[in-house]
């Protein structure tokens, strides 16, 4: 058990945190929440920046396009971009966290040939088409069909919760193509063009008063069959490789971004005299104490990672996604009761994160379907109905 | 950085769980408490010879010479079989008290808030008092740590020396703990049949067996980083999150377990009770909490790399 950074590790922070203290001041002005073309251009070209500089696809292997780095400098890379108050991934998380990987580990030579190399240079955007309205926790459920025609499939269904799904070049797309066969097989993964006829997209707003998210219509959609990555019927498995990439590391930033808000927090108090109340007063201790956890629980799994073939994550990422996602719920009902009644005006960032913060336990597989992926494939429970 | 236990300290761990699955199985667990007898003082003088007290000590001084974590291991395993005795406060007076490395002396530690103190009865000493104080017997809510009543000024010394160590020892008492629930609860609950099939099927035992795991899995990341850094704050972290992972974990096992639970045949309540007696013991979480919002308001960025 050792928590020190190797030389190497240590020389490769120092110059990422150089390049980011030389970078940033040249980064333009961001772009507001719902000006969904500004934050599109805005992440190109943050990720046009981190392309140039030799930090594009850190972790993705050498023969994808990537610099092959270790997780330990995937680590350290998302650890000090935080602490930089580097753009976040934004559009081009879909690309570099769920279908550039995929791609890479599934894809053939000519698909990682046409796909990849925009993603890291932050040519093309990538939305996700996996929801569906009768199935989002459910996947296995979705039926969305997919019907051969010449070397064409002809796509008909409908998608939910697709982020930037308006300002997306493709969308990483599962449809049923065995209706017969089993629920989880019979599924494939496309990589769908959204300029495709027949794709709608229409904006859904969130609670938090934002179009974060879209709904997607198919009707008649042609893909050709060769942007079917694996072998048809065998989408399902493909897609496992690409959530357990998002089980990750994915959440990196975000505690480190909440370890500082705590420490914001505690100031507040400080200043509007709540520090006083000690029962408020211990609860920002112990989430302080819980949020170091789960930073060490973070370098354990990249640990793990680190000694396991090929880098992938594995299945404590439920266990990590369900300490944090109530953590950080937890986190932000404290903000509020230090801003007292002013954490009810839109004003205040930590009134955003509140409301942000209610995804958390619903995204990628709710808390409850964690839940029985802890109890049945951790503890070995019987699978129940 | 590699912060998973190397191939010695996996063994390490894996031979103190032979060492007392042999020596203090369920049966000689269940016989302590039926014979009323918390002390064992020949199995005290093994785990000694065993360098669990000692495990510290540089070997110039007849010691093991490891450290922290490899301590934090041993006594997580202790933990798990629920060893009676003042294990940590004999740990940290090795070296300090004559016999306390190898186990021929029993010591004990004012580690609670107030006058109360564990096993002064069978003890030859008190962490950083000298003499031994007399005490009045007072009945105790776990059947294997027998507590006594001293009277106020209660010692002349104090054991704050020891404060963040016996925390932290303690923490992986109560990790053990916690894991161990864990295991007793997933066991039962695959092999208790109601409604026609095992009660872990149902999606309600499930989820509080997931939370077992997660509470677990979360104190012994926190556990086992304290023990590489020593830092004080994350030693408070561990304490809290180890202390809440083993109190609730032997809550729910108890609720997965039903009326089995509830009875006196069942293990469970002999960890809840253990585990409400190390909650009180080295560091509260009150007291914990009270540090880390303390820490919060002097460390501007509590984020970094370590070392």
């Amino acid at each position: 058990m050792d928590l020190t950074y190797t030389e190497e590790e240590q020389d490769f922070r120092t110059r990422l945190r150089e390049w980011l203290a030389k970078t940033l001041p040249e980064l333009p002005a961001r772009p507001s929440p719902d000006d969904w073309p500004g934050r599109r251009a805005y992440d190109l070209g943050w990720q046009r920046r981190l392309y140039e500089a030799g930090y594009a696809g850190l972790h993705w292997p050498v023969d994808a396009g990537g610099r092959g780095a270790t997780p330990t400098q995937h680590l350290i890379f998302l650890e000090e971009t935080e602490r930089a108050g580097a753009p976040y991934v934004g559009a081009n998380f879909v690309g570099l966290l769920h279908a550039g990987p995929t791609i890479a580990a599934e894809g053939t030579a000519e698909q990682r040939a046409r796909w990849l190399p925009p993603v890291l240079r932050g040519d093309e955007v990538w939305c996700q088409g996996f929801s569906e309205p009768d199935a989002g926790s459910d996947l296995a459920s979705l039926r969305t069909r997919a019907v051969r025609d010449g070397e064409d499939y002809v796509i008909t269904g409908s998608k939910i919760w697709t982020s930037h799904a308006e300002v997306a070049d493709w969308c990483e797309l599962l449809v049923r193509t065995d209706p017969a066969a089993p629920r989880h097989r019979g599924i494939s993964w496309l990589a769908m063009p959204m300029d495709a006829p027949g794709v709608t997209v229409r904006p859904l707003r969130t609670l938090a008063g934002s179009a974060e998210f879209a709904e997607m219509f198919l009707d008649g959609v042609r893909v050709p069959v060769a942007n079917r990555v694996g072998a048809e019927n065998d989408g399902w498995r493909v897609t496992m490789v690409t959530l357990s990439f998002e089980r990750g590391t994915a959440f990196v930033g975000e505690v480190v971004a909440c370890r500082r808000t705590l420490g914001e927090l505690a100031r507040a108090a400080k200043a509007n005299g709540r520090w006083d109340d000690p029962v408020l007063r211990r609860r920002l201790g112990r989430l302080h104490g819980e949020f170091g956890a789960l930073w060490r629980l973070t370098q354990w799994n990249v640990s793990e990672a680190g000694r396991s073939a090929g880098g992938v994550p594995g299945i404590g990422g439920s266990v990590f996604k369900l300490a944090y996602s109530h953590a950080r719920q937890e986190l932000y009902d404290t903000a509020a009761e230090v801003l007292g009644a002013h954490s009810l005006s839109l004003e205040e960032e930590w009134t955003l994160d509140r409301l942000s913060s209610l995804s958390y336990t619903i995204a990628a597989g709710t808390s409850q379907i964690q839940r029985n992926i802890v109890a049945e494939r951790i503890l070995g429970l019987p699978k129940g109905r | 950085m590699d912060f998973q236990p190397t191939e010695d300290q996996r063994d390490l761990r894996a031979g103190v769980r032979d060492l007392l699955a042999g020596r203090y199985g369920r049966e000689a667990l269940r016989a302590s408490v039926d014979t009323g007898a918390p002390l064992d003082r020949a199995l005290w003088r093994e785990l000694g010879e065993a360098g669990f007290f000692a495990l510290r000590l540089p070997e110039s001084e007849g010691g093991v010479g490891l450290g922290l974590p490899e301590a934090v291991l041993v006594f997580e395993e202790a933990g798990r079989a629920l060893v009676p005795g003042p294990l940590v406060a004999t740990h940290l007076a090795a070296g300090v008290v004559p016999g306390a490395a190898a186990g021929a002396a029993v010591v004990t530690a004012f580690d609670l808030d107030g006058p109360l103190v564990t096993h002064l009865g069978e003890a030859d000493a008190v962490l950083g008092v000298s003499g031994l104080p007399a005490g009045e017997p007072v009945r105790s809510v776990d059947p294997l740590t027998p507590l006594y009543r001293v009277a106020a000024p209660y010692g002349d010394g104090d054991c704050s020396a020891y404060r963040d160590e016996g925390a932290l020892l303690t923490a992986a008492l109560q990790l053990g703990s916690a894991l161990r629930t864990v295991e007793l609860a997933v066991r039962y609950a695959g092999e208790r049949e109601q409604f026609g099939q095992p009660i872990g099927a149902f999606q309600a035992v499930k989820h509080l067996c997931a939370r077992m795991l997660v509470r677990a899995e979360v104190a012994r990341t926190a556990v086992y980083a304290a023990a590489v850094t020593g830092d004080a704050g994350e030693v408070a972290a561990a304490k809290l999150l180890a202390d809440e992972a083993a109190v609730r974990g032997a809550r729910d096992c108890l609720q997965v377990h039903g009326g089995m639970g509830f009875t006196w045949e069942a293990d469970v309540h002999l960890h809840l009770k253990r585990a409400w007696v190390r909650a009180e013991q080295w560091r509260t979480a009150a007291q914990a909490q009270e540090l880390l919002a303390r820490e919060l308001l002097v460390s501007a960025a509590p984020v970094g790399p370590v070392g």
